[in-house]
Parts: C-alpha cells; sequence; structure tokens
C-alpha cells in the first residue's frame, strides 16, 4: 500500500468488521485540481470518487490482511456494484465500514459502505456516501515473480495500524 | 433442489457477478467464451455459490489448478493422458467428451460451461445431504 486513503482505523472486528476514518482537507494537493463544475453554482474542490474508492479498497483490504496475519499480499482483484451518491469536500470527515461476506485461503469478499460527516452541519450526523462490493485475491509472499516481502501492506501502512492500536499476530 | 432450481440460482449468480443478461445464461453457454468470464471472476463466483447455496469450495475443488500446472499433467499447454485422468477424478462435473482429442487447458477452461457449474453445485448439495 503505497498511499493512505484513510487517517484512522476505529475499530475491528478480527475477520468480520472494521471501522476507518478519513478527514478530507484542503491541504491536499489533488483536490486543488478537481473541481466540480457546473452551471448551477461556484465550483469547488471535491475528492475524486476514485479515491473515495480506494479508501473504501484499503478499508476492506486491511480488515482482509488483518484476518490472516497479513502473511500473504492482499490484491483487490474486482470491484463490483460502486455507487457513490454525493461529493465528499473539505471539511468532511469519511467513515468506511467494511464486512467480510465470504473468506477462504483464495481470497475474500466484502462490502463496504461509506458515510460522510460535514462538519458544518454536525447535527445532521453521517449520512450515505457510497458503497461498494468488492472480491480480494490472496498472493503468497513465496511467488516467485512477486518480490518476497509483503509489498501491498509496507512500513506506511504499518504506522497508521500502530498509531490506530490495530494489533495482530506476527510471524515467529 | 431440482436442477432447474439451482439453474435458476447458478443463473443469478452469474448476472450478478458478470453483469450479464439473464437470458445468455443458457446451460450450454461457455464461461468464458460466451459470458466473458475472466479467471479473477471464478473467484468472485465461487464466493457467490458458497452464499447462495451454504456451501465451502476448498481450494482447487472446481478448476483444480495446481493439477493444470504440473509438468507431469500438462505440457506445453496439452493435457497429458495421466493428466486426463488426474483431472476425470478431481472434476467429476465436467463433460470431458468436449474436450476432443488433443485436450490442451485451453480447451479445457473454453469447454466449461453454465451446466458444469449446475452439476458443480448438484454434486456439491448432494454430498452435504
Amino acid at each position: 500500500m503505497r498511499w493512505l486513503w484513510i487517517d484512522r482505523v476505529i475499530s475491528i472486528e478480527p475477520g468480520e468488521r472494521l471501522v476507518a476514518v478519513k478527514s478530507v482537507s484542503l491541504a491536499e494537493e489533488h483536490l486543488h485540481d478537481h473541481f466540480a463544475a457546473d452551471d448551477h453554482g461556484d465550483a469547488l474542490p471535491v475528492m475524486p470518487g476514485s479515491l473515495v474508492v480506494e479508501g473504501i479498497a484499503q478499508s476492506a483490504g486491511i480488515l482482509v490482511g488483518h484476518a490472516e496475519g497479513f502473511r500473504d499480499n492482499v490484491i483487490l482483484a474486482k470491484l463490483n456494484k460502486v455507487s457513490l451518491e454525493r461529493d465528499a469536500t473539505p471539511g468532511c470527515t469519511i467513515r468506511y465500514t467494511a464486512t467480510i461476506t465470504q473468506r477462504s485461503p483464495m481470497g475474500a469478499s466484502a462490502t463496504v459502505t461509506a458515510e460522510i460527516l460535514d462538519h458544518g452541519d454536525a447535527d445532521r450526523g453521517y449520512v450515505p456516501l457510497g458503497e461498494a462490493d468488492l472480491v480480494f485475491s490472496h498472493l503468497p509472499n513465496s511467488s516467485d515473480e512477486i518480490p518476497e516481502h509483503n509489498f501491498v501492506f509496507g512500513e506506511q501502512f504499518r504506522t497508521l495500524l500502530r498509531t490506530s492500536g490495530v494489533t495482530w499476530d506476527q510471524p515467529a | 433442489m431440482n436442477r432447474d432450481e439451482i439453474l435458476d440460482k447458478v443463473r443469478e449468480v452469474l448476472v450478478d457477478a458478470l453483469a450479464v443478461d439473464d437470458d445468455e445464461v443458457t446451460p450450454t453457454a461457455t464461461l468464458r467464451g460466451d459470458l466473458g468470464a475472466e479467471s479473477i471472476d471464478m473467484l468472485d463466483i465461487t464466493f457467490k455459490l458458497e452464499q447462495e447455496f451454504d456451501f465451502k469450495v476448498a481450494e482447487g475443488e472446481m478448476i483444480p489448478q495446481n493439477a493444470l500446472q504440473d509438468p507431469e499433467f500438462v505440457q506445453k499447454g496439452a493435457i497429458t493422458d495421466k493428466g486426463i485422468a488426474e483431472l476425470k477424478t478431481r472434476m467429476p462435473h465436467f463433460d470431458f467428451d468436449k474436450l476432443g482429442s488433443q485436450p490442451t487447458v485451453e480447451t479445457l477452461m473454453n469447454a466449461f460451461t453454465v451446466d458444469t457449474l449446475v452439476n458443480f453445485v448438484e454434486r456439491k448439495l448432494a454430498a452435504a445431504a
């Protein structure tokens, strides 16, 4: 995982469910290059939907990898039924809730719901942002064609888990 | 559950996994050629079948990939006689008459039909009963 699109894992039930959050900040460069411009009002910077989906995939990917003690690389193999129903704008917090639906030595499938909290309208609470069904494939670290180290769950990612207080069974 | 009921549920799974129309999912339709399934779709289909029929599918149970990569059974893409004997044991749901006289991994994968999946589910359900 070479870039992080979640800020913190809030809770994890191993092999079952994970909740993570991301704060959308105007300091993020990509927001300055991505405006929802139309004839009905001023254009505002919004987080690209593809990056919201990346956050969805990372939330579920961590849950799937954690269930196996991060022994194998977890590769996003397929995105089914992605839907996004509103924009994510600066000053909002996105909450991702990932749930594993099926898991086997070959991989896993998961569903993720994304919700958003607008801090300018905090009384409204979290409202739906989107959802997706995903399929992950396990790629053993021993594969001849792939570097032996775990290239999906690298140092940046381990720091995220450490700061989130997430632990897992490490290989002896 | 009879065979037609299994087919209906398999159809739902394939419509969901492959984004095809339900009338495309006929018993003779091939997963790869007719329905556009790629290798990773087989994992998705496996998970969906597990959910739909409430059974577990072991690695290699539907398609024994490790046998298909074993040089004793497959040489330069062609399946050896020993390979055919092995696959017949491990893929009782597959109709080997469709492979012709010079079977290859490619022809095997291309001959995997909706009916093959129905056979697979039927056998799994019978074994669990």
